[in-house]
């Protein structure tokens, strides 16, 4: 806590007053740089002299910054740095996921015969963007990038989320669209395989898993119920509740191993 | 009046920057660094060792970004192995990866200043410390052009302004001078004897003369463990005419693995 000056020092400082000696004015100008109080004082005490030259140089400065180049405009259309990488990386999987979707439900509008396409496919339909999201492949900095104090499950949870913010709504939409799939069905799985993706990933590497993952599924129940031309039993309306806990549980044990998103391991 | 956190009491001197004891650390299955002693100081070291040594796997852990299998490591006296929480570690690293990628689409500028905010230093500070690291490396002609349109010698300099944005307190090189012409070498070397003078600098490399000339200290691995530690007049002082190579600090070092191998084969 420092003691204000006295208004008298603050008058023989204002006057510029030889005898003032160095450690007063030091003491005197780290007091003013702080206290708006003093500075107010200082400026009511302020010579003749300095109020023109204070004019002057406000003046000299106007002119300056007309004459001057105008400042930059900001630029809308470009987004943050952050961002671009994302764009670049994340979309063109998301956008083929989104394609392979809306070829499902016409797949399944035209021959309504075999079980729903779409409904197939839907819990798959986030990894693909999953793992762009955090692989060596779609970020060539990643070795960079695992060093950094940003990176963690933080990071991969805002990119996770980038990719089902794109999703989610496509898997509605189509849930919607075709007849008979129950959205809850559409959404639950694709969460659930999310979740497993990543705290796969904390093992193995997320691409890795999400590679392993897709192709269990496709040959335990897309293969077979396409075989025999019936949904499985776990895409059956009765299993959401499974699907909505199992995800709750996956969810819970990523966070237990959060620190491997940290390392190497995990890309 | 406020109360003072353990944090801000906590000392801010620690005898090494670099302490590592008995450390393992495995590159897929097989142990890379396998029982590393190790204590590194302030200044400018070299490391040095032959191809598959685990150098690039030692540097890899002392970026925090391997897990160790065994021994003990700290960095700035925190210990970063096991489920230690390493963000206030990496706050004050700086690692440039032997396989350096890059966005082409981005310009350095925009390179090193993403890194800056990775590393989560004051959004305020960040164009100021990205137009100083990229002075320091002498890029400042080339800050606004894209990273594809850069030379090899160019973006490994990119890649040393983002190790040293944040000012860092331990400083890991890995394979620094690979691309940099002669010229750019002498550059480089000023660079390091300057950061060296407060801070921990490893410097992983081949080339022993770039060690003999802006080291202070030489580090010696082959297979996993430390060798050799000692200054690089020391080093020259190890070999003699009978040994292979074309420099007093070449023969030291083929000196030195020679008998290091004699002693493992016993």
């Amino acid at each position: 806590m420092t003691t204000h000056p006295t208004l008298a020092a603050i008058d023989r400082y204002a006057a510029a007053d030889p005898g003032l000696d160095e450690a007063t004015v030091w003491s005197l100008e780290v007091h003013l740089e702080e206290c708006a109080d003093c500075r107010a004082r200082l400026a009511g005490g302020t010579t003749d002299g300095s109020r023109a030259l204070i004019d002057r140089v406000a003046q000299e400065l106007d002119r300056e910054i007309a004459a001057g180049p105008a400042p930059a405009r900001r630029r809308w259309f470009r987004p943050a740095v952050r961002h671009r990488w994302a764009v670049a990386a994340l979309l063109p999987w998301v956008s083929m996921t989104i394609s392979v979707l809306a070829a499902a439900a016409l797949l399944g509008h035209w021959m309504p015969s075999l079980p729903s396409f779409v409904l197939l496919v839907a819990p798959l339909a986030p990894l693909p963007g999953v793992a762009a999201a955090w692989s060596r492949r779609a970020d060539p900095a990643w070795e960079l990038i695992a060093g950094t104090p940003a990176a963690g499950l933080t990071m991969v949870l805002r990119r996770t989320a980038a990719v089902l913010a794109l999703v989610i709504p496509a898997l509605a939409v189509t849930g919607m669209a075709g007849a008979g799939t129950p959205t809850a069905l559409m959404l639950l799985p694709s969460l659930a395989f999310t979740a497993a993706t990543l705290l796969l990933g904390s093992l193995i590497g997320v691409r890795r898993a999400a590679l392993g993952l897709m192709g269990v599924w496709t040959a335990a129940v897309v293969a077979p119920s396409l075989a025999v031309a019936e949904l499985p039993v776990v895409l059956e309306p009765a299993s959401a509740g499974v699907w909505a806990a199992v995800t709750a549980v996956l969810a819970a044990l990523i966070f237990l191993r959060a620190d491997s998103f940290r390392r190497l391991t995990s890309y | 009046m406020r109360a003072v956190s353990e944090a801000e009491t906590a000392t801010t001197i620690h005898p090494w920057a670099v302490q590592a004891e008995a450390l393992q650390v495995k590159a897929g299955r097989h142990l890379a660094v396998d029982g590393l002693d190790l204590a590194l100081g302030t200044g400018v070291h070299g490391l040095l060792g032959p191809n598959g040594a685990g150098k690039t796997t030692l540097m890899r852990a002392l970026a925090t970004v391997l897990k160790p299998a065994g021994g003990q490591l700290t960095l700035l006296g925190q210990p970063v192995d096991g489920r230690a929480d390493l963000r206030s570690v990496r706050r004050a690293l700086g690692y440039l990866p032997q396989h350096f990628g890059f966005y082409p689409r981005f310009t350095v500028r925009e390179f090193v200043s993403y890194m800056a905010w990775l590393k989560e230093m004051p959004k305020a500070a960040i164009p100021a410390a990205t137009q100083r690291a990229i002075d320091r490396v002498g890029l400042a002609a080339k800050a606004d052009a894209r990273l594809k349109t850069l030379s090899g010698g160019m973006l490994r300099r990119a890649g040393i302004a983002q190790a040293i944005v944040n000012d860092p307190q331990v400083l890991l090189l890995d394979e620094p001078t690979v691309g940099l012409d002669p010229e750019q070498r002498l550059d480089f070397r000023e660079l390091l004897r300057d950061i060296g003078t407060d801070a921990c600098v490893l410097v992983s490399t081949h080339l022993v003369e770039d060690v003999a000339a802006a080291c202070t200290e030489v580090v010696l691995v082959n297979e996993g463990r430390l060798v050799w530690q000692g200054t690089p007049t020391q080093l020259t002082a190890q070999g003699d005419a009978s040994h292979a190579g074309d420099s007093a600090a070449e023969r030291g070092y083929s000196a030195i693995l020679r008998r290091s191998r004699a002693e493992a084969a016993r």
